[in-house]
C-alpha cells in the first residue's frame, strides 16, 4: 500500500494559506495581549512601589534571558496545567479543555510582553522630563497625564522597538509547530513530509514568512511616519 | 519537583553529551558568523554594487525569515540536494555532510553573519574618513589600515551591540534539537520521555542557559573595558576642543 | 467598570474552549505528526490510517461519538492527563514504565521493532551496529530499547521528533540504519524510494517494548476503561480489526 500522495504545491496550497492565516491570528492576538502586558509591566518598573518593580523586574528579566524555545514548551505545559487547575477551582463542571490557540496565544503574549516591558520603559523614560512637569504644574491627574502625555510622547520612541518585536513575533510563531500546534509552518512540514518535495515547501514557506515581515515593515514605516508628524525632522523625541 | 535523575549517571551522560555540543556549537558560529559579518559588510562598503545588492538581499533574507525555517530549509531542503549529487556519498566530506552539526553551524553562521554583517557596516561607516587617512599617509597598507585602524575602531563603537547579537545566539541554540542534533534541549527530553516529567528537566536546561547567558554577558563586558578609549578618561583630553 | 472587563475576559476565554461533559464526544488522541500506515494525514486535512479506523470502529462499538484530536507526540501524555484529550491511540506500546503515569486499554495488536537498512549492507543487528549511524524517533519505546540495550553497540544514535523524518534521512543516506515499529517499516520498504532498502531484523522481546500496543487512558477513567475494552474485545472478535489489518498490511496483527 502506497500511502504516500503524489499531491504538489497546488493541492497544498489551501491548507497552507490557512495556516498562514491561523499564524497571523496568533500574532495579532499575541501582540495586542503582549502590548497590554507590556504597558503594564513599564508602568510597574517605573512605580515608586519597590515589590511591584521588583516583579516586573524579574518577569521581564527571566523571560528575555531564557531560550524562546524552552520557554514556550515550559508555558504551554504549565499555562494549560494552570488554567485547567483555576477553572477547576472555579468549581466550573467537567473538563474544561483549553484549546491550543488559546494556550499558544497565551504563551506568545506572556513571551512578548516582558520584551515590550523593555522597549516601552526605554521609550517613556526618553520622554523630556520637562513635559511630565509641565503636566504635574498644570494639575494634571495622572490618568490624563498618562493617556495625553506619556503615551503620544512615548509612541515615536518606542514605534522603532515594537516594529522590531512584531517582526520577531511573527518569526517566532514558527515556534509553536515543535509542540504539534498547527499553523504555517507545521503545515508545512506536513507538505513537505507527504510530497518529498522538501526544497520546495521550505523555500515556500521561506517565501511566505518573507512577505509577512516585508509587508510588516512598510506598514511600520508608515506608522512611524504618521506618529512623528509635527516633530522637527531630525528630532530623536 | 523529582530531580533524582540528576545522579543518574545514564542521564548525566546525555546531558554532558549535550552541554559540549552546544559549547561547540556556540564557538563556531560566532567566529564563522563574525568572519563572515566582516567580510559582509566590507564587500558591500568597496565591493561592485551587483554584489552589494546581493549581499542586501541575502541579508533581508535571513532577517525576514523564522531561524527554524531556516534550519529545516538547509537540513532537509538544502541537504536533500546535496545528497542526490552522485559520488558525493562515498567522498570524504560526506561524515561532515550527513552530520546535523554541519547544517545547524552553517545556519547559525549564516544568521549572524547577516545581522552583525548590519551592524558591523553600519559601525565602519562611522570611523571618520580621516583616521583612515592618517594611516595611508604614516604607510600603512590599506590591508594593514583596515585589521589595525578601521576594523578595531569600528568594534569598538558596536561591541554592546555585538555582545546582543551573541546573547541572541546562544538563545537560539534549542532549535538545534528540532534537526537531531544531541544538544541539551534533546537530552532534556529523553529525561522528559522516559521520566515523564514534564517540568524538571526544562527548568535544568533553562537554568543552564541563563547561567550561560550571564558569563557570556560578563566575559564580553570585561571585553568592552580592555577596547582603549571605551573606559571614560581621566582628567583632561589628550587635544582640548577636540572630541 | 472592572468587573465588566473581568467577566468579559472570563467570556472570551471560555468561548476558546470547551466545557466537556460525559455526553460530549470523545476526543482521540493521535500524533499531529504523521505515522503512516497508521495514522496519516492528506492535503484536505482528513485522517485516515489503520489506527484511526480502528479507533472509529471502537467507538461504534460503544455509541460513542468520537473526534480525532491530532496532538504532538511529544506531548500527547501531558495532554491526556490535562484533559485536552479522552485517550491516546497511536501505536502506544503499553510498558511499565507509562503504566505508572497512564492506564492501558486490553492490548490491540503487537509488532516488534524491526531494523531497516541499504540491501548491500551485510548487516546482522545487534552485531554489526559499530560505527554505524542509527537513527530512532524520540518519545518511542524503539528510543528507549536503543538507549537501553545498544548502548555499547558503537551505534552513533540520532533522535527526531517525527518518524517521518527518521524515514526520510536513512532514504537520503544520512542514516546507516533505523529502528522503528515492524508495521510502519514494512509500509516504508514498500514505497518506491526505498527501493534499495529492506528490513535486516527484527528487536527482540525487552522490557522497553511491553506487551503489545493499547489505547492510554487518565488514571482515574474507569469507566471509560470498562467501555473500551468491552469494545476492542467486541471489535476484535467479529473481525473488523482482521479486516482492516489484512486491508493495511496484508498480515493480521491484531491481538
Amino acid at each position: 500500500m502506497n500511502d504516500v500522495s503524489q499531491e504538489g504545491l497546488l493541492d497544498w496550497a489551501g491548507p497552507i494559506a490557512e495556516g498562514a492565516l491561523t499564524t497571523l491570528e496568533i500574532a495579532v492576538l499575541s501582540y495586542a495581549i503582549g502590548l497590554v502586558l507590556g504597558l503594564i509591566g513599564a508602568s510597574a518598573r517605573l512605580s515608586p512601589w519597590a515589590p511591584l518593580r521588583g516583579l516586573a523586574t524579574a518577569y521581564s528579566t527571566a523571560v528575555r534571558a531564557i531560550p524562546e524555545l524552552l520557554l514556550i514548551i515550559l508555558l504551554y505545559y504549565a499555562g494549560s496545567q494552570a488554567l485547567t487547575a483555576l477553572t477547576q477551582a472555579l468549581g466550573l463542571p467537567g473538563q474544561v479543555a483549553i484549546s491550543g490557540f488559546v494556550t499558544a496565544v497565551g504563551v506568545l503574549a506572556f513571551v512578548q510582553g516582558a520584551y515590550m516591558t523593555e522597549v516601552l520603559r526605554g521609550a517613556i523614560l526618553a520622554i523630556p522630563k520637562g513635559q511630565l512637569e509641565a503636566a504635574d504644574a498644570f494639575g494634571f491627574s495622572a490618568w490624563t497625564r498618562f493617556h495625553r502625555i506619556v503615551i503620544p510622547g512615548m509612541l515615536p520612541n518606542a514605534i522603532p522597538g515594537m516594529s522590531n518585536l512584531w517582526l520577531i513575533l511573527i518569526k517566532d510563531t514558527a515556534l509553536i509547530s515543535v509542540i504539534g500546534f498547527s499553523e504555517l509552518f507545521f503545515t508545512v512540514q506536513q507538505a513537505a513530509a507527504s510530497t518529498r518535495a522538501q526544497f520546495l515547501f521550505y523555500s515556500v514557506a521561506g517565501v511566505i514568512y518573507l512577505a509577512m515581515t516585508l509587508t510588516s515593515t512598510a506598514l511600520f514605516a508608515r506608522l512611524e511616519r504618521y506618529v512623528r508628524r509635527g516633530q522637527p525632522a531630525n528630532e530623536e523625541g | 519537583m523529582d530531580f533524582s535523575w540528576l545522579n543518574d549517571p545514564f542521564y548525566q551522560s546525555y546531558l554532558m553529551e549535550g552541554f559540549i555540543n552546544t559549547l561547540l556549537l556556540i564557538a563556531v558560529s560566532a567566529v564563522g558568523g563574525l568572519a563572515l559579518a566582516v567580510a559582509l559588510a566590507m564587500a558591500r562598503l568597496k565591493g561592485p554594487r551587483p554584489l552589494a545588492w546581493v549581499i542586501h538581499g541575502f541579508t533581508t533574507v535571513m532577517r525576514g525569515t523564522p531561524l527554524l525555517v531556516q534550519l529545516f530549509f538547509f537540513y532537509y531542503g538544502v541537504g536533500r540536494l546535496l545528497e542526490g549529487i552522485p559520488g558525493i556519498q562515498e567522498s570524504l566530506i560526506w561524515p561532515v555532510l550527513r552530520d546535523p552539526f554541519f547544517y545547524g553551524a552553517l545556519t547559525f553562521i549564516l544568521s549572524v553573519g547577516a545581522y552583525s554583517g548590519e551592524v558591523i557596516r553600519g559601525a565602519l561607516l562611522s570611523v571618520p574618513a580621516g583616521e583612515r587617512e592618517a594611516g595611508r599617509a604614516f604607510g600603512l597598507s590599506p590591508v594593514q589600515v583596515f585589521f589595525r585602524l578601521w576594523l578595531p575602531r569600528a568594534i569598538q563603537t558596536c561591541l554592546p551591540t555585538l555582545t546582543g547579537e551573541m546573547v541572541l545566539l546562544l538563545k537560539s541554540i534549542p532549535l538545534v534539537s528540532t534537526i537531531a542534533m544531541m544538544d541539551l534541549l534533546q537530552a532534556a527530553n529523553i529525561i522528559r520521555d522516559e521520566m515523564f516529567l514534564v517540568y524538571e528537566p526544562l527548568m535544568l536546561i533553562a537554568g543552564i542557559y541563563l547561567a550561560m547567558t550571564v558569563v557570556l554577558t560578563l566575559v564580553l563586558r570585561q571585553l568592552e573595558q580592555r577596547f582603549p578609549g571605551m573606559r571614560p578618561t581621566r582628567g583632561r583630553r589628550l587635544i582640548p576642543g577636540r572630541a | 467598570m472592572k468587573n465588566n472587563l473581568l467577566t468579559a475576559a472570563a467570556l472570551a476565554l471560555l468561548t476558546f474552549s470547551t466545557i466537556t461533559p460525559a455526553d460530549e464526544p470523545l476526543k482521540i488522541g493521535i500524533s499531529a505528526e504523521p505515522y503512516p500506515p497508521f495514522t496519516y494525514t492528506s492535503a484536505d486535512g482528513g485522517w485516515s490510517g489503520f489506527e484511526v479506523e480502528l479507533g472509529l470502529a471502537f467507538c461504534e462499538a460503544m455509541e460513542r461519538e468520537c473526534e480525532i484530536k491530532p496532538t504532538g507526540w511529544s506531548g500527547i501524555i501531558p495532554s491526556l492527563k490535562a484533559g485536552r484529550i479522552d485517550m491516546i491511540m497511536n501505536s502506544m506500546s503499553i510498558t511499565e514504565a507509562r503504566q505508572r503515569v497512564i492506564d492501558f486499554s486490553d492490548p490491540y495488536y503487537f509488532t516488534p521493532g524491526a531494523y531497516v537498512a541499504a540491501k548491500d549492507m551485510t548487516l546482522t543487528p545487534p552485531d554489526d551496529l559499530d560505527g554505524q549511524v542509527l537513527g530512532v524517533q524520540s518519545a518511542t519505546t524503539n528510543a528507549t530499547y536503543t538507549r537501553r540495550a545498544l548502548r555499547d553497540s558503537g551505534a552513533q544514535v540520532r533522535l527526531y521528533d517525527q518518524a517521518e523524518q527518521v524515514n526520510r534521512d536513512l532514504l537520503s543516506g544520512r542514516l546507516d540504519v533505523i529502528l522503528a515499529d515492524q508495521i510502519a517499516m514494512l509500509e516504508l520498504v514498500e514505497r518506491d524510494a526505498a527501493e534499495g532498502f529492506e528490513i535486516k531484523g527484527t528487536a527482540p522481546h525487552h522490557p522497553a517494548y511491553g506487551d503489545g500496543v493499547g489505547i492510554g487512558l487518565r488514571q482515574d477513567d474507569d469507566a471509560l476503561e470498562a467501555e473500551l475494552n468491552e469494545a476492542i474485545a467486541e471489535v476484535l472478535e467479529n473481525g473488523t480489526c482482521t479486516r482492516l489489518s489484512n486491508e493495511y498490511f496484508d498480515t493480521d496483527i491484531c491481538t
